[in-house]
């Protein structure tokens, strides 16, 4: 028989992308390492060697907050920024801030381009019309455009890149940045700050109350406390400086609105077939504003999944995404003017619902049959797709579920986090590998050229467009042919 | 059996629903007979209908419905409705603005979220809004309307605090803050914070000590705002709000309606101008309104004074003895014996003629205990009517349906 207390099993959430190395260092530090806790791994569940009671799994640091809140984790680590967002939304969640790791420093502010019409945050509650505010973080804008009592304002939430947006897509930004050279670098000037912060380890608040989690803290705080700190040597670097920046708000341009990611390779190459020269896209580089061989073309490079918004919006008159952000944007906005114009053909991936390997159905119907008989509490659906899920599930009959809406690597949630995936995958190969099948195919996506129903016709600008869009077909069409 | 009810959310049970009917009749017949047509309002509106400064204070817009609607691709917001007021102005600007006078009234739910999802997020209010008339008949008017529908219902012991926002705005610049921080103030307040004022008076200066006088102290006249007047330290822009507090007060007065001053009683509603009023029965708020002179300009309308009220119905419901509700007992339970075509017909055609001579009627061919007085039932067989009388423990039979109405109407 043991003798003593077992030491509580903790589940500890992992941030990937900008703090994973300073967060590394610091465990690393702590006596806390997890082997495989790297930007390169292959896995998502971690394990550490000394501290077996311990186990970690890696998230996008958006999903942190949610996942530590729900309870599926009782301590997390990531910015302070992603926490007060999700209490913006929701003030009642289950959180606990419980140390301040010191890297990471930075600030959100509100901010507005060098090149803009607006100077001082007083102007903004008097003028009349609608601010447009593009942001990462649209619980907080709302908050703050709330209390600074701007009479109009639509908020358009983005996946990222909300630097490039201003001044002529966005009066507005709110967004995090390390200080005030780094806003001057991209060409912004903040209007005031809403808050100042760095990364944090946060606890669920029912894990706080009934579980030691004295070890882990004790750990990293005698770390935090200690005179060398090689963590915070590991920050990000400072945002590169917009050298050659020339805002437009020429009335005949047509907006291109071109992906960067996963989609970014192959779009340089058929932009090149197309016969449209693009400086400063492929290649090391990346230019979010790149010069076209077309002086009466504007490009900026932004997120895919932004783009249908973008484009129902005017901001942008085409863009080059997937059909899958396509229907996730109809399916929410059925009356939207944004149209599909041209299938490009790259980028092919099937959207899929997956689950547990273990899990013995087939199909989605033997899927719902088991979760009525199985279960008192609603499914967990775990998507990037919020509106593709919603409508998959609507038409599935599947009666009780919960939408977690997550920022990518949405296969690391199976199955202790959620019970469903609706997911892309090209080969199904990192799927099999993590342990999980397809048990439906919903469509087949590739890359389109998206554009608005309302700005095509007569007058120079659509003229411009429509010749725009024969390039983009043209070049598809060989496209096609080619792999037929 | 699991609770499937959101959150905040409530049901409203046979019981209820006759209470919520009776309030909502008695507001109804008082409103006409004053003069006051009503409208209804969607439930849903753009978010920016409430943003505008001036309208609803920050705390209240934190706790709004705010959602994208199915076309709301342009990021523009909707909202359930989270105030009866401001829709109303919107309704008479596109609508009404034409009119001199316009005297309206609504019965309509509000939406606010509420955290612990244990209070209501949903609640109802009877409102009553006189647009385009300053004089303080107006306001008078609105009180005595209110005092009307409480009396009509048979509510006693109601309490009316009086409170004047021009008045709490002309105080605070005496204080000389600076105008940031004079804003802020003033939102603390609204929201309830009056402790942010109260404990400034501490202090010895002129302001503070006429803080102390207006707020320990509660006038019942007019005479406590000639008094407050007659003080030195009153400003000029002090004192042209406490004339037209007085011109109210004054008027009541005269009509004998007793009331309280209580500037603290100001709650809630940025878009308040002149005198408010709260009322409210041993310390429950039943109904609040006030004057709003600024509201119609600021949502983009012309120049138009206006005030207006709104009674709570949720509270008022536990105030209320509906009499239709104690009348239930004298119910009628018309039942078959047997379910045949015959005695259906026959059944139906009783029951129809007892409801057109007023009764409640109610069908039965299910045999259950009936909870009514009068039960007839309906055989197949002369004679074919048993009528039972269950207060009185009667019973008589007849083979003539004239004669059951006969029966039940002679012993009535």
């Amino acid at each position: 028989m043991p003798t003593g207390r077992k030491p509580d099993c903790v589940k500890l959430a992992l941030p990937k992308g900008r703090l994973l190395p300073a967060t590394a260092c610091l465990l690393g530090d702590t006596g806390l390492e997890f082997k495989e806790y790297t930007e390169a791994t292959r896995t998502y569940r971690l394990r550490s060697a000394g501290t077996p009671h311990v186990s970690a799994k890696m998230f996008q640091e958006k999903d942190i907050p949610i996942q530590v809140a729900v309870g599926n984790y009782d301590l997390g680590i990531c910015g302070l920024d992603w926490i007060e967002e999700l209490l913006a939304k929701y003030p009642a969640s289950a959180l606990v801030k419980v140390l301040d790791l010191e890297y990471n420093k930075g600030k959100l502010y509100l901010a507005t381009s060098q090149h803009g019409a607006i100077s001082s945050l007083e102007e903004l509650p008097a003028r009349h019309g609608s601010w447009r505010i593009v942001t990462e973080y649209p619980g907080l804008a709302e908050t703050s455009a709330l209390s600074l009592r701007l009479r109009r304002f639509r908020i358009f939430p983005v996946w990222g890149a909300t630097e490039v947006y201003p001044p002529e897509n966005a009066d507005l930004v709110l967004l995090w940045a390390r200080d005030e050279s780094d806003m001057r670098a991209q060409r912004l000037v903040s209007l005031t700050t809403l808050l100042c912060g760095s990364a944090f380890l946060i606890a669920n608040q029912e894990s706080w109350q009934t579980k030691d989690v004295g070890r882990i803290i004790g750990q990293l705080s005698r770390s935090i406390g200690m005179a060398v700190k090689p963590w915070l040597q590991l920050e990000p670097k400072p945002a590169r400086s917009i050298k050659r920046f020339y805002p437009d708000f020429g009335k005949e341009k047509v907006w291109l609105a071109i992906p960067d990611g996963h989609q970014q390779v192959p779009a340089a190459d058929f932009l090149n077939k197309a016969g449209l020269q693009v400086q400063g896209y492929s290649g090391g580089r990346l230019n979010r504003r790149p010069a076209l061989n077309l002086d009466w073309v504007n490009i900026k490079v932004i997120r895919p999944q932004d783009m249908p918004l973008q484009v129902a919006n005017g901001n942008f008159d085409l863009a080059i995404t997937g059909k899958d952000w396509l229907l996730d944007h109809l399916y929410r906005f059925p009356t939207s003017p944004v149209t599909e114009l041209a299938d490009l053909g790259f980028g092919e991936v099937r959207v899929v619902a997956v689950v547990s390997r273990d899990l013995p159905v087939a199909d989605i119907d033997g899927f719902r049959g088991l979760m009525h008989a199985d279960r008192s509490s609603p499914l967990r659906v775990a998507t990037e797709y919020v509106n593709i899920a919603d409508k998959y599930l609507h038409d599935n009959h599947v009666g009780r579920y919960r939408l977690i809406p997550t920022w990518g690597a949405t296969e690391a949630l199976l199955p202790e986090d959620a019970d469903l995936l609706i997911d892309n995958t090209q080969t199904g190969r990192t799927l099999a590998k993590h342990n999980l099948k397809i048990v439906d195919t919903l469509f087949e996506s590739t890359a389109r050229l998206i554009g608005n129903k309302n700005r095509l016709g007569a007058s120079t600008k659509r003229k411009r467009i429509a010749s725009l869009v024969r390039m983009f077909r043209q070049a598809a069409e060989g496209n096609n042919n080619e792999e037929n | 059996m699991t609770n499937q009810r959101c959150k905040g959310a409530r049901d409203s049970l046979p019981e209820d629903m006759e209470r919520f009917r009776h309030i909502e009749d008695a507001f109804r017949r008082s409103c006409r007979s004053w003069g006051y047509r009503e409208v209804r309002t969607p439930t849903l509106e753009y978010l920016h209908l409430f943003t505008a400064a001036g309208t609803l204070t920050p705390n209240m817009l934190s706790k709004v419905y705010s959602f994208l609607d199915w076309d709301g691709w342009s990021g523009e917001r909707v909202v359930l409705r989270p105030d009866g007021t401001i829709p109303i102005a919107r309704l008479y600007i596109e609508n009404l603005a034409q009119e001199d006078i316009v005297r309206l009234f609504y019965v309509t739910n509000v939406f606010a979220f509420e955290e612990t999802g244990k209070e209501n997020r949903e609640r109802w209010q009877c409102g009553v809004e006189l647009l385009g008339n300053a004089k303080p008949a107006s306001d008078v008017e609105l009180i005595s309307l209110a005092v009307d529908i409480l009396r009509s219902l048979d509510i006693t012991g109601v309490e009316i605090k009086l409170s004047h926002t021009g008045m709490l705005k002309a105080l605070l610049k005496e204080l000389k803050l600076s105008p940031t921080e004079e804003a802020r103030l003033l939102i603390q307040i609204l929201d309830g914070n009056w402790q942010v004022l109260t404990q400034r008076r501490a202090g010895n200066s002129d302001a503070n000590r006429l803080l102390s006088l207006i707020f320990d102290l509660k006038g019942k006249s007019s005479g406590f705002l000639e008094n407050l007047k007659a003080l030195p330290q009153i400003s000029r822009g002090l004192r042209s709000e406490l004339d037209s507090f007085a011109e109210v007060t004054n008027l009541l007065d005269v009509l004998d309606q007793d009331y309280q001053i209580d500037i603290t009683s100001t709650r809630g509603f940025e878009y308040y101008t002149g005198p408010c009023f709260q009322l409210s029965v041993k310390g429950d708020k039943i109904g609040s309104g006030g004057r709003y002179d600024n509201l119609v300009p600021l949502i983009g309308g012309k120049s138009t004074p206006a005030c207006g009220f709104a009674l709570y119905i949720d509270p008022l419901m536990n105030l209320v003895q509906p009499k239709a509700y104690q009348k239930t007992a004298e119910r009628i339970l018309v039942r078959g014996e047997i379910a045949t075509p015959d005695v259906m017909k026959a059944s139906l055609q009783l029951a129809q003629s007892l409801r057109e001579s007023g009764y409640v009627t109610e069908l039965d061919f299910s045999g259950r205990q009936p909870n009514s007085r009068w039960v007839v039932t309906i055989r197949e067989k002369p004679p074919r009517f048993v009528v039972v009388d269950q207060a009185q423990n009667q019973k008589r039979e007849t083979s003539a349906m004239g004669n059951v109405i006969n029966i039940i109407g002679g012993s009535a």
